[in-house]
């Protein structure tokens, strides 16, 4: 009996642990991700999640013709370094920012509408430890005011 | 004694069984591993199994953007009628036309429709309100929308903030189902007032366009109502998006490979897109979403 009620304490402060995380994920992609969308506007859309070193995640997406668009991948500061690869529907990469020394955010515009995956992994911690490092990971997706535009064709 | 403790027992137990309960329900993740693994096998190594799969539908304020890059002009007959907001009292018909506001408050306020953008705002916030999604916007939202109306940047910045403050709020509180009816009517209202403009106005084939491109958030959209399958409401919206599809599914595309060029320092995805969209098609599809959308609006 008294193995149960331990049992069930630990649950519940696991539940709670976690509840708390979400939270934070809220505020961490609200507060600090999302900055790093400026100048381009969130099109709205939260998406975030608490991922652990190695764990990947994919944002599905279509992305309209002459829209320019800024997708911006952050986690927080105590998980390793956050890869992020654009793909063509037939997994074609069509960017990764591990060869741009895993920038936050890209910069781009289609030429026609597709439907592209944002796949997102979080890299492996180099230091021997124990602790599986975990934290909030957000991918946010924004585009620019019709205003400030580029011309394509210039 | 005894009794106490077989109380206290089944209570215990009950706890433990309902929070296996709550993660298990809030596991949805998992049939996705599964379901993307035969995929990623073929292609990426290091990419070879997602956690999870989000579906990312475009919100009413990007649809709006899209419409007026595409020339469209602005016309109140094409919004949903303030005065429907009292009919709305279901669950699913506070989430459909809370989506089906926001696409009506991002276009007005588009096309700086000043006086409609803060009173679509404050239909917003009562549909939020009645639907239990806490401080998504409050007082202070329609004060600042109030004290920048003329400032287009601000007030989509705050059209965003209330759009994400409201899908955040859901998603965390494992409502994503709701979340998800919210994006069904911003998405289904973006589509029809697209066709109305197209409908009224000269030829616009960028707007055409961006009508047939619809087919591919469709796609996107039916897989994540397909996540709450199970929830009612959501079974109720899926029928309606099948019959969707099968209209966008008439229309003809074919595509070039993808490829990623940089022009004045800016990265284009170059591929070259041919859409065979017949005017038969268009009235089809126009006729079922007006008919669709009726049903949501009444």
């Amino acid at each position: 009996m008294k193995k149960i009620f331990v049992t069930a304490i630990i649950v519940i402060v696991a539940m709670t642990i976690t509840n708390v995380a979400s939270a934070q994920c809220k505020n961490f992609a609200k507060k600090i991700c999302k900055l790093e969308l400026l100048p381009y506007v969130h099109d709205g859309i939260y998406n975030a999640t608490v991922l652990s070193e190695g764990e990947t995640a994919e944002l599905y997406k279509t992305f309209y013709a002459g829209q320019e668009y800024r997708v911006t991948v952050c986690g927080d500061e105590n998980l390793p370094p956050i890869q992020f690869q654009v793909l063509d529907a037939e997994r074609n990469v069509l960017y990764d920012n591990k060869k741009h020394n895993y920038a936050k955010s890209w910069d781009f515009k289609l030429q026609s509408s597709k439907q592209l995956i944002i796949s997102i992994q979080v890299q492996t911690s180099d230091e021997l430890t124990d602790q599986i490092l975990s934290g909030c990971v957000a991918v946010l997706v924004g585009f620019m005011n019709i205003e400030n535009t580029f011309n394509q064709n210039k | 004694m005894k009794f106490k403790s077989k109380i206290l027992s089944t209570l215990v137990i009950f706890i433990i069984g309902a929070i296996t309960l709550l993660t298990t329900s809030c596991g949805g993740d998992k049939s996705n591993v599964d379901n993307q693994l035969d995929d990623s096998l073929s292609t990426s190594d290091e990419f070879n199994k997602a956690k999870q799969v989000i579906y990312g539908i475009p919100s009413p304020i990007e649809t709006a953007m899209l419409m007026k890059r595409a020339g469209a002009k602005y016309n109140q007959d094409y919004l949903n009628p303030l005065s429907n907001l009292p009919n709305y009292t279901t669950t699913k018909s506070m989430a459909l036309n809370l989506g089906v506001y926001s696409a009506d408050l991002s276009f007005a306020s588009m096309f700086d429709q000043s006086q409609a953008s803060i009173k679509y705002l404050s239909a917003t916030k009562k549909l939020a309100d009645d639907l239990g999604i806490l401080n998504a916007i409050d007082k202070s939202i329609i004060t600042r929308m109030e004290n920048n109306i003329n400032n287009r940047d601000s007030v989509m910045e705050i059209i965003s903030e209330t759009f994400m403050n409201s899908n955040s709020f859901l998603k965390e509180n494992d409502r994503g189902e709701i979340a998800a009816i919210i994006l069904t009517g911003g998405w289904l209202e973006g589509l029809y007032i697209g066709i109305q403009i197209v409908k009224n106005t000269s030829q616009n084939k960028e707007l055409m366009e961006r009508i047939a491109d619809q087919r591919l958030s469709l796609n996107t959209l039916i897989s994540l109502l397909n996540e709450y399958k199970s929830d009612p409401n959501v079974q109720s919206i899926l029928p309606d998006m099948e019959r969707l599809k099968k209209v966008f599914d008439k229309i003809q595309t074919s595509s070039t490979k993808m490829e990623v060029v940089e022009k004045d320092g800016k990265n284009i995805i170059t591929s070259t897109s041919e859409i065979k969209f017949t005017p038969e098609v268009f009235e089809e599809l126009a006729a079922v979403v007006t008919e669709i959308r009726s049903n949501i609006i009444k």
